[in-house]
């Protein structure tokens, strides 16, 4: 186990380098930093300067090299638009879109199990057409503008809600349930997909021939055993979430994490947040995979250490 | 007489599906008595694990019992109008084993938990006491090492001693009855041996009753004491093993008899019985076997019933006559 | 020692004829729904300049934020009113289509080639070859979507064709992995060993043997994943990184509303319905075909639509 847990780190490590070299390769060698960063009105000298400040005169191998170093010291420079170093506006915004992810997918976690069970144990029936349909359409819906819609109905409309910000748990409210209906949808179809299959396998033939019941047979058999799935489902959807999701969300709701900055960095051209961000969510983004890749592993006795 | 443990009463159980209805069970009738062994015999398709699912209640969508009862100690225990109450009678007075013993063991739990399962929940032991009868069970069934092996999962053990555990898994409640759906079909045939021997040993000691369901006749002639032959969803002859492979009434059971071979023959070709069983989309109203039987004629066109011949029944008019030229 | 068996668990001869597939689409109505949606959009994609009954670019002053036609305020001439300039929505919608579409087309084209190529050489190549282009798919997978769209972009300036590159290079890891599979598994069926051994050279074994088992699963993957294209570019041009205005886009569309939430509420709402409609009736008709041209999943969902049949029947019965 302990080897599997190195090995998995190591090609974790691997990865992160990878991303590094991604985000150097995009940004120094095939755009123009220096034209992204200033001002259009820029002179020639304050072009040039600001070029050598940011060691652009000097060969690849060495910016390279600086740059992985900054980057081991955490330090992406200073953010242009906000004027402190980038990586402290990242830990400061990062808080709040964890938030953001855990209620949102907690809340699509906790509502997708039950809703996949009982849609299974009747297939075709009315809770699974309903099920389905409401899957269907939630993985239709582009989240962007179900928010809008939301925001419509229920903070303009209704007036129950707040329209945007954060700050109480109304506020919360919206965005997590706009966040959670693509995995919601996805995780239901998921799981009642898994656990009609289960609940067909002959092993389950064999409890229900030991006279089992059927919560018997769903708590400790089948739901247990489409765990290690629903874990692997549910790491992809973090990172989707992550890297893309929040991304929205956020903008649409004005919540103040990284999404948001995301764009809002892109806007006004400022690379070093950019390159904060993308770094710091691919670095978590890949822990989550080892971490997941470690919990399938002990969850299941069958699976091979590869 | 004593009253039987097991009464089925022409049972009829039939599959919805997008071609049409089909019809498994066409009236089937058996009994068991306490302590006996059943065999019951038959091709794929003749629906003798039908029969086992429907007593288990295990007929799932797209099947259903569509007529006929079937009765545990002289109740109820699952028909086509009786509600499946009969949960503490399965798993507990009747118990069920199966053919693939890999896939019929859950593979993420252990094989000491499983057995321990059916103790905890039929007989309300606490779980220390369900695994020591647990690991009591697996030396019962001969599996050394039983503590070791309680917290071992399936896939650490080879195809026998699975099917060790699912017997174990069978006897822990103590059944009455035991169902055994083609238990050694899966297995190598010098396991076979070992694992029947393991059923009539546990036979001898717990007075359990046995309905062991094969295709395969020699297993049939060491383990049960009566046998029904069932065809396209009926039973066509019963009767009690030695009369049924010396004096086989039935032309099906002739046929089935005659062609197995025996180590000692020096036939180079195997014979069988021409044809195929009757597709059961459209069944035949008349004997089902009458496209393959070299002695039926029109009068075989109505519907055939069982009826009594010496010790057992047979469901043909011309029941005792010989039907193939090279005698049994 | 076996009784002489043959046929096996009930082999239904057949009383009922198996409806024929166009039938079966006209009873599954949903379906039906999905595919005429499907053909409507195209059609609207293809003929915009003719059907629509504006140019999507033509502002009127005197036609500003109109709201749709069953609303008080609303005229005839704006079926689903107008937005902040007076271009007619419902045009927009239309030529928005045809953006949708064609990026969705074409980024699907060039991912599924780039992946069914590195797919098949890294399937015949095997060994060394293989597992490094494997882990660069991993490696690929797990980097940011989104994020690395808007950080390309954020480098290379937005526009149409910078995106559907970046989706296409973003997206054709899944083509790779599926085509590399399905390649491994037939090199190994003994016919392709025989004919490698006879000498067929690799591109007959290709042709031959390969491409016909792949074509099936691989329609069935660029139709999915055209729906994930079309929701990726709605959602990178309505963060303004996507298609450009003047022209059009759905997600674009959606972006513009945003200002006037409060008080036009229509031109967030139809351009967003377009993508929820594309997207599901496209997923509805895939959904149909899988299960239609699977026997297996056929007899299952009869099965079901019985069970279902037979439960409300006992429950009315017990009632």
């Amino acid at each position: 186990m302990l080897e599997f847990i190195l090995r998995r780190l190591f090609q974790g490590v691997l990865v992160v380098f990878g991303v590094t070299a991604t985000v150097f390769v995009v940004t120094r060698l095939v755009g123009d930093p220096v034209a992204l960063m200033l001002p259009l009105s820029a002179t020639e000298a304050q072009r040039a300067a600001f070029a050598q400040q940011i060691g652009l005169d000097q060969p690849i191998a060495t910016q390279f090299l600086r740059f992985v170093g900054d980057i081991a010291t955490l330090d992406f420079g200073n953010s242009l638009w906000q004027r402190r170093p980038a990586i402290e506006v990242v830990f400061e915004r990062l808080p709040n879109t964890l938030l953001l992810i855990a209620a949102g997918l907690g809340a699509a976690v906790m509502l997708s199990i039950p809703l996949g069970a009982v849609s299974a144990l009747r297939p075709g029936g009315l809770v699974d057409r309903l099920t389905m349909s409401v899957g269907l359409l939630g993985l239709a819906m582009p989240q962007f503008w179900l928010g809008l819609v939301a925001i419509m109905i229920f903070a303009v409309t209704l007036r129950w809600l707040p329209t945007s910000g954060m700050g109480t748990a109304a506020h919360l409210v919206l965005p997590a349930l706009t966040l959670a209906l693509t995995p919601l949808a996805r995780f239901t179809m998921m799981v009642r997909a898994s656990m009609i299959d289960e609940l067909n396998k002959p092993y389950v033939k064999t409890a229900r021939a030991k006279g089992l019941g059927l919560t018997r047979i769903l708590r400790v058999h089948t739901l247990r055993n489409i765990l290690v799935p629903f874990l692997s489902i549910s790491g992809w959807e973090l990172i989707a979430t992550l890297s893309g999701y929040t991304v929205v969300v956020e903008t649409v709701f004005a919540w103040p994490g990284l999404g948001l900055t995301a764009v809002q960095a892109i806007q006004r051209g400022d690379l070093f947040l950019m390159q904060a961000i993308v770094f710091v969510i691919a670095f978590l983004i890949v822990l989550i995979g080892i971490a997941l890749d470690i919990l399938s592993k002990a969850v299941d006795p069958r699976m091979e250490l590869n | 007489m004593t009253m039987p443990l097991l009464e089925i009463h022409n049972l009829h159980v039939c599959f919805d599906t997008r071609a049409g209805t089909v019809q498994a069970l066409r009236g089937v009738s058996l009994t068991v008595a306490p302590g006996e062994t059943l065999g019951i015999v038959g091709e794929s398709g003749s629906g003798k694990s039908v029969t086992a699912q429907a007593v288990m209640g295990l007929i799932d969508v797209p099947g259903r019992i569509s007529d006929g009862e079937i009765l545990w100690e002289g109740k109820p225990l699952a028909g086509f109008d009786v509600a499946n109450a009969a949960r503490d009678i399965w798993g507990r007075e009747i118990t069920m084993i199966f053919q693939n013993p890999m896939t019929s063991l859950n593979p993420l739990m252990t094989v000491g938990a499983q057995i321990a399962e059916v103790i905890e929940v039929h007989m309300g032991s606490s779980r220390r006491a369900a695994r020591r009868r647990a690991a009591e069970l697996l030396s019962a069934v001969g599996i050394s090492g039983a503590e070791r092996r309680l917290d071992q999962y399936p896939h650490e053990f080879s195809g026998g001693m699975r099917q060790r555990v699912m017997i174990a898994m069978g006897i822990a409640c103590e059944p009455k009855l035991l169902i055994a759906d083609e238990p050694t079909t899966a297995l190598d045939v010098t396991i076979q041996a070992q694992i029947l021997e393991l059923l009539a040993e546990l036979q001898e000691k717990m007075g359990l009753a046995i309905v062991l369901i094969t295709h395969d006749l020699g297993i049939v002639a060491g383990l049960c004491h009566r046998v029904a032959v069932m065809y396209a969803g009926q039973i066509v002859e019963t009767g009690p093993v030695d009369a049924i492979f010396e004096n086989p009434s039935h032309p099906y059971t002739q046929g089935l008899i005659r062609s197995t071979p025996g180590l000692d023959a020096d036939e180079e070709r195997l014979t069988a019985i021409d044809g195929a069983p009757p597709g059961l989309l459209q069944p035949p109203s008349g004997c089902a076997f009458l496209p393959r039987c070299p002695i039926g004629d029109e009068g075989c066109q109505g519907p055939q019933v069982l009826r009594a011949v010496g010790a057992g029944t047979v469901a043909c008019r011309k029941a005792g006559e010989q039907a193939w030229r090279e005698a049994v | 020692m076996a009784a002489s068996a043959s046929a096996a668990s009930p082999t239904p001869v057949g009383t009922r004829v198996p409806r024929g597939r166009i039938s079966e689409l006209w009873h599954d109505k949903t379906a039906a729904i999905g595919l005429a949606l499907i053909l409507l959009i195209v059609f609207l994609a293809l003929f915009a300049p003719l059907i629509a009954p504006y140019d999507p670019a033509a502002q009127s002053i005197m036609a500003r934020l109109k709201p749709p036609v069953w609303m008080e305020r609303g005229t005839w001439e704006h079926l689903l009113g107008t937005d902040n300039l007076g271009r007619d929505v419902l045009s927009r919608i239309i030529w928005g289509a045809r953006a949708t579409l064609t990026i969705g087309a074409v980024t699907c084209l060039l991912a599924a080639t780039l992946g069914t190529v590195i797919g098949l050489w890294a399937g015949f190549m095997g060994g060394r070859t293989d597992s490094i282009l494997m882990r660069l798919v991993d490696i690929q997978v797990s980097f940011p979507g989104i994020l690395l769209i808007l950080l390309v972009v954020a480098v290379l300036g937005p526009g149409v064709w910078t995106l559907v590159a970046v989706l296409s290079v973003t997206n054709w890891m899944v083509y790779a992995r599926l085509v590399r599979g399905i390649v491994s598994s037939t090199r190994q069926t003994p016919y392709v060993e025989a004919a490698e051994v006879i000498g067929c050279r690799p591109a007959r074994v290709i042709f031959r043997h390969i491409l016909p088992n792949i074509v099936s699963p691989l329609m069935t993957l660029a139709i999915l994943e055209f729906t994930n294209i079309v929701l990726a570019e709605a959602a990178v041009s309505f963060l303004g990184f996507g298609v450009q205005p003047p022209a059009t886009s759905w997600g674009l569309d959606v972006a513009s509303g945003r200002d006037y939430l409060f008080i036009a509420w229509w031109l967030v709402t139809f351009p967003g319905l377009a993508i929820v409609v594309t997207v599901l009736s496209i997923n509805l008709f895939a959904n149909w075909l899988r299960v239609t041209t699977d026997p297996e999943e056929r007899e299952k969902r009869f099965a079901r639509a019985e069970a279902a049949r037979r439960r409300r029947g006992r429950r009315r019965a017990e009632a």
